[in-house]
């Protein structure tokens, strides 16, 4: 005997170790994995969670003729860099509108500026150390707090942090959805009940289907060259409107629909089209009554995963002119318009680090629609899954 | 009046039309059926063929005439092709009540046009396809009009800056002239994607065979949706994540290794793009893993091998094609990537091949040059074509590759749900 037994299971014990070795490795890969993730929502998180809070400060307002010419005149000397020059603009128009309110003068709750804010949640500021000692006494007397940001969930986009919102953003996201959509789901299922019900096997399915398999993994950029020469420069639809942005994802999300819904389609079984067909139904008919709605929930399912898809992209759209500076809530698809995700991206830009906050509360906004985007068309799937 | 008016008054009237097509349809089939005769469809189905008829022939016209002026330039007013449109649109109602007879097999007829519509949207794809090469290609080959082609490739200056000057009638000035040579670029993109790789291949890897050959089905139900959260981050936000938290992170302990590192490294937006791709990897990977069949697990560890060595030996070997496949898909999305090499990276094209360095990738300078203020017509924002070019070309090539090596595969194992 060359080798002892002793040899041998010494052999095998250090195999099984590597073996054992190999689990652990890869466990600690998957393990790494879902770290990333955490850290990743951790300081998304805590950057982004004090963009929902906003300073305020109460203070004296006076409403007299000459505030109504300077409005830096409404508040006290000593507090006049502390609340927010957006608002102090706002008076004159506010006392336009109602005129009773001349002469008077009260204390109120108002904005306070970007730089108060940042020194309330302990952050750099450039205030100077007189004003953050008015700043704290105020804190003391329970006349200046952290109180929840209504702007931030109501307003567009302001150079000023303290007024910068994520409403305009939020309806250009809605509107270049809806166009999307609109494109995207009929000319999606159309081309996938074609491909799948319809189409002889020849070399035009063939390659329409090598095509749409190959447009799904077309960089997204590229879209955006095509929505610029095509859409904007060709058929002069206006720059950076929800129209032009809506139809360049829609171009990006039909080979997401189209799979899904040829997924959807083969897992209707055959019996129930031969029934059909067997009662004298036409193929036409076969689709419509029978096929497409119980392929429905799937198609709703890739639909809803699509559009999330389209609504994180920011790329293309970048590349169509939507990153414009939107103050205000676009009216209709063809106005200037920009989205939740090229807001961030314009935020991130932003050299006044209290936009770093902003861009993480938008973020996190962003990522919670997403979520819960996605979370429905889990729920959507397990609801109405039929095993056949 | 106005156009947008026109075409509203347009459509409702095609409307209205198509109602009185319906109606007026059914009625004289339900007419000619209360006779006694048998006909050969339902009297809704010629109604739909009535439809069909008016409208169909009017939209049509409307499309051509509409092609026909952005195409050719030529002056159709659009009131006049309205207006004929919506003639065109009666005629086809007098014709599709005239074919409401018993012999006539409407049924059919409608299965004809919806074949032909479905066939118009499965379409669709191949026009967007060809969109995207005709934008590229046309709009690339003015740019090398104005610079030749070799010194686009083999050139190892980018520097734009200057081509307004050009535009002004100095491209003589020795000292201004632009020059686009994209070897930097393209070498600043394949070092962000190397690093990209090398954090994505293992880590995504390993994963797939934990969760495919030792995990058990509960960890595996956990961990696929968390990857899947992984992959549904949009780009913009890995980018702010890779330029705000990871960047300043690698500065610091660069600095501790006393190390210069310039806080647009291509580190950070390396690793970012990494993580983002890992789910991709572990989703297909995991797909072919599981798609090896169990015979051949057993068959290794009836000869005795270990768990470790069936999977070192037998498994991954046996999924080479379809990992390789995978991995090449990784490759060419980390190339195409945009938002996070714009967020992360730098601007300045920068030839070096330490990763500490900024440098700039082939997308940043195509956002740059369309974001910019320069005219359309300008070589900058040519030259965004041109790059674009090489990047559908290089995408494409891999895409394929893997399609390839993927159907190889499925032919070996008879698996077809890859």
């Amino acid at each position: 005997m060359s080798q002892s037994f002793d040899e041998i299971s010494a052999q095998l014990k250090r195999r099984h170790r590597k073996s054992a070795r190999l689990k652990w490795l890869s466990m600690g890969a998957l393990g790494l994995a879902g770290l990333f993730l955490v850290i990743f929502f951790a300081d998304m998180l805590g950057k982004g969670l004090p963009a929902f809070q906003q300073a305020q400060i109460r203070v004296e307002v006076t409403y007299s003729e000459q505030s109504q010419q300077l409005p830096l005149a409404a508040v006290n000397e000593d507090v006049r860099e502390l609340v927010s020059r957006g608002w102090l603009r706002t008076l004159p128009m506010m006392m336009r509108d109602n005129p009773q309110l001349l002469g008077t003068s009260r204390q109120e709750w108002v904005l306070a500026d970007g730089q108060v804010d940042q020194y309330l949640k302990g952050h750099y500021t450039r205030l100077d150390d007189d004003e953050k000692e008015i700043v704290d006494a105020l804190a003391e007397q329970g006349r200046a707090e952290l109180q929840f940001n209504t702007t931030f969930f109501s307003r567009g986009d302001s150079k000023m942090p303290e007024l910068a919102g994520i409403m305009s953003a939020a309806m250009g996201t809605v509107m270049t959805l809806l166009v999307t959509l609109a494109v995207s789901f009929p000319i999606g299922v159309m081309t996938a009940v074609y491909l799948e019900e319809f189409a002889p096997d020849n070399r035009l399915t063939q390659i329409i289907e090598i095509n749409i398999n190959n447009l799904a993994a077309i960089p997204s950029i590229l879209f955006g060259l095509l929505g610029l020469a095509i859409f904007i420069n060709f058929f002069g639809v206006p720059r950076s409107s929800p129209l032009v942005g809506g139809l360049t994802l829609a171009l990006m999300t039909l080979p997401v629909i189209i799979i899904a819904t040829r997924t959807a389609l083969r897992s209707v079984p055959d019996n129930i089209r031969h029934a059909a067909f067997g009662v004298g139904c036409s193929r036409w008919q076969v689709v419509r009554d029978h096929v497409l709605p119980l392929a429905l929930p799937g198609i709703m399912t890739g639909s809803i995963i699509g559009l999330a898809q389209a609504m994180g992209e920011t790329a293309p759209l970048i590349i169509v002119g939507m990153v414009a500076f939107i103050p205000d809530i676009s009216a209709s698809v063809t106005d200037a318009a920009t989205v939740l995700p090229a807001q961030i991206f314009t935020w991130a830009g932003e050299p006044d680090r209290a936009f770093v906050e902003k861009t993480a509360g938008g973020i996190l906004v962003l990522l919670t629609i997403l979520i819960a985007m996605n979370a429905t068309a889990v729920v959507l799937r397990k609801k109405f899954e039929r095993r056949w | 009046m106005q156009t947008n008016q026109l075409l509203l008054l347009f459509s409702g009237v095609l409307l209205l039309l198509g109602l009185i097509a319906f109606f007026m349809g059914r009625a004289k089939a339900a007419r000619v059926r209360s006779t006694g005769t048998s006909m050969y469809a339902q009297p809704d189905q010629y109604a739909w063929f009535t439809v069909l008829a008016t409208a169909g022939p009017a939209v049509l016209v409307g499309a051509l005439g509409s092609f026909v002026m952005l195409l050719l330039g030529a002056e159709i007013p659009t009131l006049y092709l309205l207006a004929g449109s919506l003639v065109v649109s009666c005629v086809g109602l007098m014709i599709g009540m005239n074919r409401v007879r018993p012999d006539f097999h409407a049924r059919q007829a409608i299965e004809r046009v919806i074949r032909f519509i479905l066939a118009g949207a499965a379409l669709i794809s191949i026009f967007t396809t060809f969109g995207i090469l005709f934008s590229i290609i046309s709009e690339a080959v003015r740019f090398f009009q104005m610079h030749s082609f070799w010194g686009f490739i083999t050139g190892t200056t980018w520097n734009p800056g200057a081509s307004f000057l050009e535009a002004a009638g100095r491209a003589d000035d020795a000292a201004s002239a632009a020059q686009f040579g994209s070897v930097p670029l393209f070498a600043g993109t394949f070092m962000i994607t190397l690093i990209a790789m090398l954090v994505a291949i293992p880590v995504g890897l390993m994963s797939a065979i934990y969760m495919s050959e030792f995990a058990p089905a509960k960890v595996r139900t956990l961990a696929k949706p968390v990857l899947e959260v992984l992959a549904g981050i949009p780009t913009v936000v890995y980018g702010f994540f890779a330029a705000i938290t990871v960047a300043p992170v690698i500065v610091t302990i660069a600095g501790a290794l006393g190390l210069e590192a310039s806080f647009n490294n291509a580190l950070a937006p390396g690793i970012v793009m990494g993580i983002m791709i890992i789910p991709f990897i572990s989703s297909l990977s995991d797909d072919v893993i599981n798609a090896v069949p169990d015979s051949m697990r057993q068959g290794a560890l009836a000869l005795g091998m270990t768990r470790g060595e069936t999977i070192k030996h037998v498994v991954v070997p046996a999924a080479l094609p379809g990992i390789i496949s995978a991995s090449l898909l990784a490759v060419s999305r980390a190339l195409g990537e945009t938002m996070i090499v714009v967020m992360a990276a730098g601007m300045r094209p920068n030839l070096t091949a330490n990763p500490l360095e900024d440098m700039t990738t082939v997308t940043v300078r195509i956002v740059a040059a369309l974001t910019g203020d320069q005219e359309f017509e300008s070589a900058e924002t040519l030259s965004a074509f041109a790059l674009g070019l090489v990047l559908f070309v290089v995408t494409l090539t891999l895409n394929l590759v893997s399609v390839i090596m993927i159907r190889r595969f499925r032919e070996k194992y008879r698996v077809n749900n890859l």
